[in-house]
């Protein structure tokens, strides 16, 4: 919302300077955005007189002056064809800065003869367009500052500007007397009451207006009346320059009232030409395929029961929203319909989203305008094409009742003050409340008709607030719920995240955080991409679905890295993947990614394809750190993104906590990432929690005894697993064995099969172990593993 | 028995002599090993008289412990001579690089969101999450969001697709991390204290916005918590988070159609080199969003607006990022570049506490 400060001051009887009333509407919730001062960039410049003027001896088109200056006469050369002895002109001197040509004035030499400064023009000051000469001044002293001038003889050329944000709530403001009537409640001026018009009828308007029952609720009310006789064309300079200066282009007298009454007094109004209407006017729903050029020449297709204004041909305008272009008023409109009406917010706010129009006359209506206001605004415009164009008016034609709204709620000062923790007296309170419209009875405030916002106690209390200022507002402590040291408060969960990242990060992972959507091409390859979890709106295509899981965005991660030139990656996220559309269908995941090698070249040979076996490690030590059981299954029932010979799950049974291995080659090859690429996920709800807490550990169980190493080698087939090798031999003897594992394998046996190599660490308890004890323990071990896998002792 | 004193000149000598460990060992069996000279001479005591016994036996004692601590000393003189001939030829080239290992880094975003966790679960504000995807009603309506109001466009809604003949309005990414102000109000009635970080989603994407950003909400719901506390508690949050003794808040009034009154919250700061200083200067920075719970949320969420009132905020997580850590650019952090990660990302060790300082 754009206006300007002498626009302000026809509202607002005030002193207050331009940084008083920005900083006041910022305060109270109008949000400042900006502020164009002309004569800011002015103040520098005095104004002389050039007391000589003379052709330079070396160019034809230039004068060298003889300048009176407040620092005495000066020399400047200057090319303006109106330099001349006798005129009051505007002086930048070495060291000014000149707006207009964004430089910074020094002393020059032009072809040949110094120049001590320029004599400006309008252009050159940004008050104008105009540079066909410099400024002449009509009046003014030598050495006088030129904004000082401009302020007492042209205050209109240095008229600030001032653009602020409204919030939706507050459609009064979109008028500038609704400004003014804040900055008045703010004590930074009076208000000036709307001027009341002096219209008399000469005639029974011609056109009459129904309002069909199908729209009654969505166009309560309708006022408008002809004024015969007019004299349309170019409006007067005033309303021309007060246009422009908020950035509206004027059109002719006829439009310009109405673009002025809509941002001055909120009033949006329309105007047809009444020899372009044909028989009377009805409102009603639009039908389908109806369709009409509007008043910007685009031909709208009008979205069915839509509130349109019709005559004997058709649709005519569409109401709250924009006129049409068939009967709108022209420059050689001799009669005109003024139109004055009252329509319902959500009505027009859902049928301007449907055509897409952003006019102002929708974006005041769907905030709600004053319907109070109708008729007073109506004789207002009128009284305005009467002043303007001459002519006579009618009689006002109504359709429709104009709503009523009286509203009260009750203040409860106390309730003002303990809510906001500030001492405001009750007498400020309501005061500050009848400024704004309020009308107190007792401890009831009706609210006033341009205040649609106010709905309940609770707006009173912010009106208040707003108005008094909470900048004025002092911090008061906030005790902790319980005294002492605060309990913590993470969850299980929120504390396993936390874990699970930082131990990523230490394993040498980097942390990323890619969006939340994906394209559908890849989240169908890791099982996603259903209708489902489409967005239905999305910013791109390739951001149209919710991820199914975080390898994705992952490996796209991966592949602009590779192509930056990053070729050995390690990286991870931890957040939401979704299994369907629903609140709740979301669990948290942490998926690390090893692409590449494991470490740069180093001397050592340090360097590495990685491997499954990197995944298993990174995984295995994040699901210690968060408390999973050491002792979990490993089962192949994997996901199809995973390489299906060499992936695993870890898992209880059938809860899949974790999967590692590497990733599909054509699930690389379709994301563009060079391999080889193994991964890692966590499904991190899913690792049991502990069922009872206690911060006591297990008693440390060290035996007195030495512990007996023996190491076994056993021939199997080749996909005989490593893990059924182990849990055999452990089940030798689960009293005397404490661990078994594997420290080698070799997998190039002539007849195909592999060797595995197990220690077996056995732990006596109570007597140290004899030769033919550990003898014993041994066969049994062998004649498991055989059991189990087939396998024989290699010889 | 005669003199002692060649024997043990004979025996030092020889002592003295051996260049090696196994030299010295040699000469250890020949003075005191079984057979050794100094033990048969020692085993000849007991054909003497008690008189003799007593003179030659202590002066053989002597001898012996004599020998056998030269031969300790010569033995250690030798060790020691060949470490040190060892050391001089063991040597490595330690400027040559350790063997790698990968150094992790946590992001900004999960840093920060652990910062600004630390300050509040000190107030006593607990974590309360909330899903992404999102109903209507507790986006909107329960927020006093009317459907068709202006507020509601405002929020640029990525809506959800919905099935033919699923009548229900279209599930939404919230636009807000306030939707968890409902759902934990309805968990945990009132009183409570809650902060909610996470990902918001807003259709928007240009130099300063991303489609998908992070939040912090808070509420603080109880009998007389006012507005003032609410700026009590922002000022402390903003003093511990930015790391600085004083911080000055001010409160602008503003609309949100969740609280009532509301007030965007702007900072004192500074601009030197484009680094922010908090606390001083002349310019204000807008921060966060904040006013007291609009009755028509608690009631939404069950909670009596006569008996309970409080305030809520919600602050911008990436964007406290970029502030505190002068990180320009918001859509790099989405982008994970490594060169990026590495630069603005903060080491595993690096978990931020009030004891030890949030960024120490």
């Amino acid at each position: 919302m754009k206006f300007t400060l002498s626009w302000l001051r026809e509202h607002l009887e005030t002193t207050a300077t331009v940084d008083q009333i920005a900083e006041a509407l910022t305060d109270m919730g109008l949000e400042v955005e900006e502020i164009v001062d002309p004569a800011a960039k002015l103040g520098s410049f005095t104004l002389a007189r050039v007391e000589h003027a003379e052709q330079h001896p070396d160019a034809d088109r230039l004068r060298v002056c003889r300048v009176m200056t407040d620092e005495g006469e000066k020399q400047i050369v200057c090319g303006a064809p109106n330099a001349r002895a006798g005129i009051t002109v505007v002086l930048a001197k070495p060291g000014d800065y000149v707006p207009g040509l964004d430089v910074t004035l020094s002393v020059g030499k032009i072809r040949g003869v110094e120049s001590h400064g320029m004599m400006a023009s309008e252009r050159e000051m940004e008050l104008s367009d105009e540079h066909d000469g410099i400024i002449e001044l009509p009046s003014g002293e030598v050495g006088q500052r030129y904004v000082d001038w401009l302020a007492q003889n042209a205050p209109d050329k240095i008229d600030p500007m001032i653009d602020i944000a409204i919030t939706p709530n507050r459609p009064d403001a979109l008028g500038v007397h609704g400004i003014a009537r804040d900055l008045a409640a703010r004590g930074l001026g009076v208000l000036k009451p709307v001027k009341q018009a002096n219209v008399t009828a000469g005639f029974d308007c011609p056109i009459s207006v129904t309002i069909a029952d199908e729209v009654a609720a969505k166009a309560p009310f309708f006022a408008g009346r002809m004024v015969r006789g007019i004299k349309n064309g170019p409006s007067p300079e005033w309303l021309r320059k007060r246009l422009t200066a908020i950035g509206l282009r004027p059109i002719n007298t006829l439009v310009d009232i109405t673009n002025y009454f809509t941002f001055d007094l909120n009033r949006p109004l329309h105007v047809f030409d009444a020899a372009r209407v044909s028989g009377n006017l009805t409102l009603r729903g639009a039908r389908a395929g109806e369709e009409l050029v509007a008043l910007d020449d685009k031909t709208y297709a009008l979205p069915e029961g839509a509130v349109v204004i019709c005559d004997d041909k058709g649709v005519e305008s569409i109401a709250g929203i924009m006129g049409g272009a068939a009967s709108g008023a022209q420059d050689d409109t001799v009669d005109v319909f003024i139109e004055a009406a009252y329509f319902d917010p959500i009505a027009t706010a859902t049928a301007g989203r449907a055509l897409k129009i952003n006019s102002d006359a929708r974006y005041r209506f769907e905030r709600g305008i004053d319907p109070a206001f109708t008729l007073h605004g109506l004789d207002l415009a009128t009284q305005m094409v009467l002043d303007l164009c001459g002519g006579e008016a009618s009689t006002v034609v109504t359709a429709g009742q104009m709503p009523q709204p009286d509203r009260a709620y009750r203040l409860d000062p106390a309730r003002t003050t303990r809510l906001i923790g500030m001492d405001i007296p009750e007498d400020q309170q309501r005061a500050t409340l009848e400024a704004l419209g309020f009308r107190l009875e007792g401890d009831m405030a009706h609210v006033p008709s341009w205040r649609p916002d106010v709905l309940g106690e609770a707006d009173l209390i912010e009106e208040i607030a707003r108005i008094v200022s909470l900048s004025k507002l002092q911090g008061k402590p906030l005790a902790r719920p319980q005294a002492g040291v605060p309990k913590p408060v993470l969850t299980p969960l929120q504390m396993r995240e936390r874990t699970a990242r930082r131990m990523a990060a230490s394993l040498g992972y980097n942390e990323c955080v890619t969006y939340s959507f994906i394209d559908q091409p890849s989240a169908a390859l890791f099982g996603g991409g259903q209708d489902a979890v489409r967005v239905e709106n999305p910013i791109s295509s390739e951001m149209s679905h919710l991820r199914p899981d975080l390898l994705p965005g992952l490996l796209a991660a991966a592949a602009r890295n590779q192509a930056r030139g990053a070729a050995d990656l390690a990286l991870f996220e931890m957040g939401p993947v979704f299994t369907g559309g629903e609140p709740g269908d979301q669990a948290m995941r942490i998926t690390g990614l090893l692409v590449g090698h494991n470490a740069v070249r180093d001397p050592y040979g340090s360097r590495r394809k990685v491997d499954l076996y990197d995944a298993k490690a990174d995984v295995e030590a994040i699901l210690q750190a968060i408390g999973a059981p050491a002792k979990a299954q490993i089962n192949r029932k994997l996901d199809v993104w995973w390489h299906p010979g060499r992936a695993g799950n870890i898992a209880l049974g059938p809860n899949v906590l974790a999967t590692f291995g590497e990733v599909h080659p054509r699930v690389l090859r379709e994301m563009g990432v060079k391999g080889p690429a193994v991964a890692f996920t966590v499904n991190l709800a899913a690792v049991p929690f502990p069922k009872t807490r206690t911060t006591t550990r297990p008693a440390l169980d060290a035996a007195g005894l030495q512990a007996v190493d023996r190491d076994f080698a056993f021939v199997v087939d080749p996909k005989v697993e490593a893990l059924t090798l182990v849990n055999a031999a452990a089940g030798a003897d689960k009293a005397l064995i404490q661990s078994v594992s594997v420290f080698d394998q070799f997998t190039g046996l002539e007849d195909g099969r592999k060797s595995i190599a197990i220690t077996v660490r056995l732990q006596p308890r109570d007597k140290t172990l004899t030769d033919a004890d550990i003898e014993a323990v041994a066969a049994k071990v062998i004649e498991k593993v055989q059991k189990a896998t087939g396998g024989t002792l290699r010889a | 028995m005669d003199d002692l004193t060649p024997l043990r000149q004979l025996w030092l000598d020889r002592i003295n002599s051996a260049t090696d460990p196994a030299a010295i060992e040699e000469v250890r069996l020949a003075a005191l090993g079984k057979k050794g000279e100094i033990s048969l001479k020692m085993r000849e005591l007991g054909k003497m008289t008690p008189e003799e016994r007593q003179t030659i036996g202590r002066s053989l004692n002597e001898l012996r412990d004599e020998i056998d601590a030269a031969l300790r000393a010569r033995k250690l003189s030798l060790e020691d001579a060949a470490l040190e001939a060892r050391l001089a030829e063991e040597w490595l080239d330690v400027t040559l690089p350790g063997r790698p290992r990968p150094r992790g880094t946590i992001h900004p975003i999960s840093q920060v969101t652990e910062e600004i966790t630390e300050i509040f679960a000190d107030m006593g504000f607990a974590v309360a999450e909330g899903p992404q995807v999102e109903s209507d009603w507790y986006n909107f309506d329960a927020l006093n969001i009317a459907p068709e109001h202006p507020a509601r466009q405002e929020h640029d809604t990525f809506f959800m697709h919905r099935e033919p003949g699923d009548d229900r309005p279209p599930h939404v990414l919230r636009t807000h991390t306030s939707p968890v102000q409902i759902r934990a109000m309805q968990d945990q009635g009132a009183p409570i204290r809650v902060i909610a970080p996470g990902r918001v989603y807003r259709m928007d994407m240009d130099q300063t916005h991303t489609p998908m950003f992070h939040q912090i909400e808070g509420l603080a719901i109880g009998r007389d918590i006012s507005m003032a506390q609410l700026k009590w508690t922002l000022e402390e949050f903003c003093r511990a988070f930015f790391e600085v003794d004083e911080v000055e808040l001010r409160f602008r009034a503003s609309h949100f159609p969740f609280t009532e009154p509301s007030a965007e919250v702007d900072i004192r700061c500074s601009w030197e080199g484009g680094q922010l200083k908090v606390g001083q200067g002349d310019s204000w920075l807008e921060i966060l969003g904040s006013g007291m719970v609009h009755p028509h949320v608690l009631r939404s969420a069950g909670i009596n607006p006569d008996e309970w009132q409080g305030f809520a905020f919600g602050i911008g997580i990436d964007r406290l990022a970029m502030l505190k850590y002068g990180i320009p650019d918001l859509r790099a952090f989405f982008e994970s570049d490594l060169r990026w990660l590495r630069n603005y990302g903060f080491a595993a060790g690096d978990t931020p506490s009030l004891s030890g300082g949030l960024s120490a």
